[in-house]
């Protein structure tokens, strides 16, 4: 019988905690696996993994509206109707648009034409740490979350045309449309945090939105000995709420010198106190995911 | 009167920081806007009074299923799968719906009625003298664009506008840099701060606003960002050294500005460097 596949995906809430740096890792610890970067926004990951590109595809994120001037009638219809405001003066703005297609219905003179607009690129690449699947959005673009959907669903593919039994995925920050596309239908979620008050406020939001899916979560406190007390708030909050935690790295300066340097930190430092205690992090998240069952079956709670 | 907006692309770079420290050393009437509203920060540093909580809503469609003749053309006219035909029933997915209303458009039963529906909320008060609003998305909600859109509609009421971006660079980084006079992009020298730095560069460029850049955590100098930073002519107007001290005081949650020597002299130039 197969290793049925399974979905591990890193997020944070507040940025800058330290996902991309943590994923590159678990990438040089892991055996067979496909990993997602759908941090479509601000995709990073390939910075450390480097890699070929295998194949690289278009994506087409919506459709944009735009007025034939020839046969428009000035009627302001479509201004009207637009509750984008990404009309104004007979033109569409198509940073503004959302291709929602109003415009064109509520057209009396046919002048508004819908076209399948490319918002941005799809890479597969092959590295030394598996296959990275990652995007490019054209800057300011809409739809960051059909993209990161997308990036996923095409991991999915790889990991099992491979025969790989792991997709680990990058999130972005945050707990919006992209998030949600990232977290959903995975079989755990780690949550990346620092002893910041900032960051204790947004990782309860990020553990609520893992609760709110119904995905079991862990969390990694990066820089733990920044603030000790502050460190201890998160360390009880967790205890509370009954959550993991697997993984607590100091704050060592060789993690930044490996981003500068553009490696994973296992392949920079490895021995140092931060690497050490992230490959401890990976074992502990493994014995974590083999005693999870496996959440193949989205939960559509919210949906 | 001066809409400032405080961007980065890559998250954890010290949006909050600049935002909130600019915004105390300022002399004039300031308003603060936190935009960040997947992760709003800045009350933590301003410890604002909270005057008035009001929900945001989007609106969504209901189907009064006495008039729905099943047809299915609200579907078809659905362009994000938010209404589904199954078996003549239309079915709603509230959290796809962009609250467009083409569906109510197409209905020829008059069936779809569109009903406001709750995705976060904004929180109005003062901080001292300073005027503060911040949104918060609801947990599990997916849209962030109409609460940072209910946000920026306070904008103007004061003689300065500080804005606190969320990161990244997609529609939510858009509407709220939206309309500014000038967009402070936040960056490290690193590799990753650069890269999205650059994408940043290029939201703003679209969009026609003046940029100018913050380099934070500053170790001496990186040479990829240095030569962005002199290839693209844009301004370098401040550099946030390196220091754990600077990391002890944001841990936990104090101002620069009134804690870190020097920092209050730095943005009040800063300001000045703006205006100019």
């Amino acid at each position: 019988m197969s290793m049925p596949l399974r979905q591990v995906v890193v997020l944070s809430g507040k940025g800058g905690t330290g996902k991309t740096t943590m994923t590159a890792g678990f990438a040089c610890y892991a055996g067979k696996q496909v990993i997602a970067d759908c941090d479509v926004d601000a995709s990073n990951l390939s910075l450390l993994l480097q890699g070929e590109v295998r194949s690289s595809t278009p994506f087409i994120g919506g459709l944009k509206a735009w007025i034939d001037p020839d046969r428009c009638s000035r009627c302001g219809k479509c201004e009207e109707h637009c509750r984008f405001s990404a009309i104004k003066d007979l033109k569409v703005d198509s940073m503004a648009c959302e291709g929602c297609g109003v415009c064109h219905i509520v057209c009396p003179s046919g002048a508004v034409e819908l076209s399948e607009a490319v918002s941005g690129d799809i890479f597969v690449r092959d590295t030394p740490y598996g296959t990275v699947v990652d995007a490019d959005m054209l800057p300011g673009e809409p739809n960051s979350g059909k993209l990161a959907a997308r990036v996923r669903a095409v991991a999915r593919e790889e990991a099992m045309l491979q025969g790989a039994s792991l997709v680990l995925v990058d999130g972005p920050p945050g707990t919006g449309c992209p998030v949600i596309s990232s977290i959903t239908g995975t079989d755990l979620a780690i949550i990346v945090t620092e002893p910041t008050v900032s960051g204790g406020h947004d990782l309860s939001r990020v553990v609520d939105l893992a609760d709110h899916f119904g995905i079991p979560c862990a969390i990694i406190i990066n820089k733990h000995d920044l603030n000790p007390a502050q460190s201890e708030d998160i360390e009880r909050e967790c205890a509370r709420r009954e959550i993991t935690i697997v993984g607590r790295l100091p704050f060592d300066e060789l993690v930044g010198e490996a981003i500068i340097n553009g490696q994973p930190l296992p392949v920079y430092a490895p021995g140092s106190p931060a690497e050490i205690a992230l490959r401890d992090t990976w074992e502990n998240i493994m014995a974590l995911l083999d005693r999870t069952p496996p959440g193949g079956l989205v939960r559509l709670k919210g949906l | 009167m001066l809409w400032i907006a405080v961007a980065s692309g890559k998250g954890g770079t010290g949006k909050t920081t600049v935002a909130v420290n600019l915004a105390l050393a300022i002399e004039e009437d300031v308003q603060f806007l936190d935009c960040d509203v997947e992760g709003a920060n800045a009350h933590i540093f301003l410890r604002p009074q909270i005057n008035s909580v009001r929900p945001v809503g989007v609106l969504s469609p209901r189907i009064d299923i006495d008039r729905c003749n099943g047809c299915g053309k609200c579907a078809d006219a659905c362009r994000f799968s938010a209404l589904v035909k199954v078996k003549n029933r239309i079915k709603v997915i509230p959290n796809l719906c962009h609250g467009c209303g083409g569906c109510q458009l197409v209905c020829p039963t008059g069936a779809l009625v569109l009903e406001s529906r709750r995705v976060g909320a904004v929180s109005e008060g003062f901080a001292g003298e300073m005027a503060f609003a911040s949104g918060e998305l609801d947990v599990g909600q997916a849209l962030s664009v109409p609460i940072i859109r209910e946000l920026k509609a306070l904008a103007g009421g004061r003689d300065h506008t500080i804005i606190d971006c969320p990161p990244g660079t997609s529609c939510p980084v858009v509407e709220a840099v939206q309309g500014c006079d000038r967009c402070l992009m936040v960056t490290e020298p690193t590799p990753f701060g650069l890269h999205d730095l650059k994408i940043m560069t290029k939201v703003l460029d679209r969009m026609g606003i003046p940029a100018a850049i913050i380099i934070n955590r500053d170790r001496g100098p990186y040479r990829p960002l240095e030569e962005f930073c002199e290839r693209s002519g844009i301004p370098v107007l401040l550099r946030i050294p390196f220091d754990r001290r600077i990391a002890e005081l944001y841990s936990r949650g104090e101002v620069l500005v009134d804690n870190y020597p020097g920092f209050r002299e730095s943005m009040v130039q800063l300001f000045e460097e703006v205006r100019a």
